[in-house]
């Protein structure tokens, strides 16, 4: 299929979409309106709010507020993971004698613990930043674990017999093979920061995409609802299209998961 | 040159390079037990000297290598290296391993220049090495390639260069050319006599492939079926030097020699896969 008839059936998608969700929100059909407004919203309505809120710059406060949660909660959750992850997969004593608890504490929904949260940290951001860490570390935690773990046998043989020391090993070994399978989990972490960032603002917050799309639903506000739903949509994209963006570029030694196709 | 094949009296242990000495290798089983891959091999390499272990698939040619490299310790006898019995890792020895061992997140001219970065060699003076390294196998204009981007052989002349560059002193060599096709081993077996002939390291190549053996070895040695496989024949090869290795199959020499040791190694090689099979 060529570039330009996918983007036609692309786009067709959403035409027929919008356009059916503009009818039978609209017009009736054999009498009745199959999606009522109330319930349904309108694409016009909807469009309509989103225009008011970055017409009037509403919405860039709120963005803001989600990105540096999301942030926060990507970088700090990281981190942990990282340090955490390394220390176990090098450490397999203390990694034996955590274990049931790190699968206790992974096997937990970590929405239960947003309440928590709150009453610790109260409404600001840090509440958020929290609940996205939980999420986040585990993600890294893993793949870092795994990544040191499964360092091939031959490249670490082949790296002791050039005469490389246990620090020299970390940075030209263990290291970068813990990075690239950070990195190659790096579009789902930061999509658990986000997550973590609006349902944070989702159950008790005073700013940010949840918080808005939260308010707009306690005044039945369903067109507000759906404008919060296509904001954070669209927020998201963005996010994933940088996320790739600097994958390719991190990740240059590794064949594409395409390459074999033809 | 009139007798090519001939059984061959050893060194002695102390201006070996390599000296295995009565060299046992056994292995924990899980469930219990010991399994011996090899039993009281002795195997000296002499300075510059280039032998070849060959042996049927699973015989443990590759573990004996591990254990000259001091990556395994032998569960019993001892190992000798320049003299001195080998305690840690064998810092003389540069080893080429069989399954890919580049640093995938390296490129090419990294994964040459490490072996210098990391003995303290500047970072710049590393490069240009490892740069006139990768002409002298060919590579020249790869530099920039990661591993993935190169064909098999390629990734050979880069691990090549990565050992050599180190200028060490005794070669290890686990069936390095055993993935590549019958061409591309042929130009590789000529690159390496080529290289080696510059500075004669002493040389312990691991194969399965006989011809191979003979066309680039001073001596082949026999090993049998396992497990407890033992060391059962040591031929000297005398054909001249310099040696192509597509002409040396041509010499009537190398015919003789040929079948005198395929004749004790096919005995093993059929030993060696009624084993597999009864497993």
């Amino acid at each position: 299929m060529s570039r330009i008839t996918l983007l036609t059936l692309q786009i067709a998608v959403a035409v027929v979409a919008v356009g059916a969700w503009y009818v039978l929100s609209t017009y009736p059909v054999f009498g009745v309106i199959l999606l009522p407004p109330f319930f349904f919203s309108t694409p016009g309505d909807v469009i309509k709010q989103v225009i008011v809120w970055f017409a009037t710059g509403v919405i860039w406060k709120h963005l803001w507020v989600t990105l540096v949660e999301s942030m926060l909660a990507f970088v700090i959750g990281s981190l942990g993971g990282v340090l955490v992850g390394f220390w176990f997969a090098r450490q397999p004593r203390t990694a034996a004698v955590f274990d049931p608890y790190v699968k206790m504490a992974n096997a937990l929904p970590r929405v239960v613990l947003a309440p928590i949260f709150t009453l610790w940290l109260g409404l600001g951001i840090w509440s958020k930043v929290a609940l996205g860490v939980t999420l986040v570390f585990f993600i890294v935690f893993f793949n870092v674990y795994q990544g040191v773990k499964e360092v091939s046998p031959t490249v670490l043989a082949n790296a002791r017999m050039l005469g490389m020391n246990e620090r020299q090993l970390m940075r030209h070994v263990y290291w970068p093979s813990a990075l690239s399978w950070m990195f190659s989990s790096l579009h789902t972490s930061v999509g658990f920061a986000v997550v973590g960032a609006v349902v944070g603002e989702y159950l008790g917050a005073a700013a940010g995409l949840g918080y808005l799309i939260q308010q707009a639903e306690g005044v039945f506000d369903v067109a507000g609802v759906f404008a919060g739903m296509f904001v954070l949509a669209a927020f998201v994209i963005v996010i994933d299209t940088i996320v790739t963006m600097i994958e390719k570029r991190l990740l240059v030694w590794r064949p594409a998961i395409g390459d074999a196709k033809p | 040159m009139a007798m090519a094949a001939a059984m061959t009296a050893t060194t002695t242990a102390n201006e070996a390079a390599v000296a295995l000495n009565a060299v046992d290798v056994a292995f924990r089983v899980p469930g219990g037990g010991v399994f011996r891959a090899v039993s009281n091999a002795t195997l000296n390499v002499a300075d510059g000297e280039f032998v070849s272990i060959v042996g049927p698939t699973g015989c443990g040619k590759s573990t004996l290598l591990n254990i000259a490299a001091g990556l395994l310790p032998p569960a019993a006898g001892t190992v000798d290296i320049f003299g001195r019995p080998l305690g840690d890792l064998n810092r003389q020895a540069g080893y080429l391993f069989q399954a890919d061992a580049l640093f995938p997140w390296k490129t090419a001219l990294e994964n040459v220049a490490i072996g210098l970065e990391i003995v303290g060699v500047p970072q710049a003076e590393a490069r240009a090495r490892a740069k006139e390294w990768l002409g002298k196998v060919g590579l020249g204009t790869f530099g920039d390639r990661y591993p993935h981007t190169l064909s098999g052989g390629q990734r050979k002349r880069v691990g090549l260069a990565q050992v050599l560059i180190r200028d060490p002193k005794i070669l290890l060599m686990d069936e390095p050319f055993g993935p590549l096709d019958a061409q591309t081993r042929q130009i590789m077996g000529n690159l390496l006599l080529d290289l080696w002939s510059a500075d004669r390291k002493a040389v312990l190549f691991v194969t399965h492939d006989l011809e191979e053996a003979i066309a680039l070895s001073d001596r082949v040695v026999i090993m049998s079926a396992g497990p407890s496989s033992r060391i059962i024949g040591d031929w000297r090869v005398t054909l001249p030097r310099p040696r192509d290795i597509a002409d040396v199959k041509l010499d009537p020499a190398f015919h003789d020699l040929h079948r005198d040791i395929w004749h004790m190694l096919k005995e093993e090689v059929i030993k060696g896969y009624a084993q597999a099979e009864g497993r």
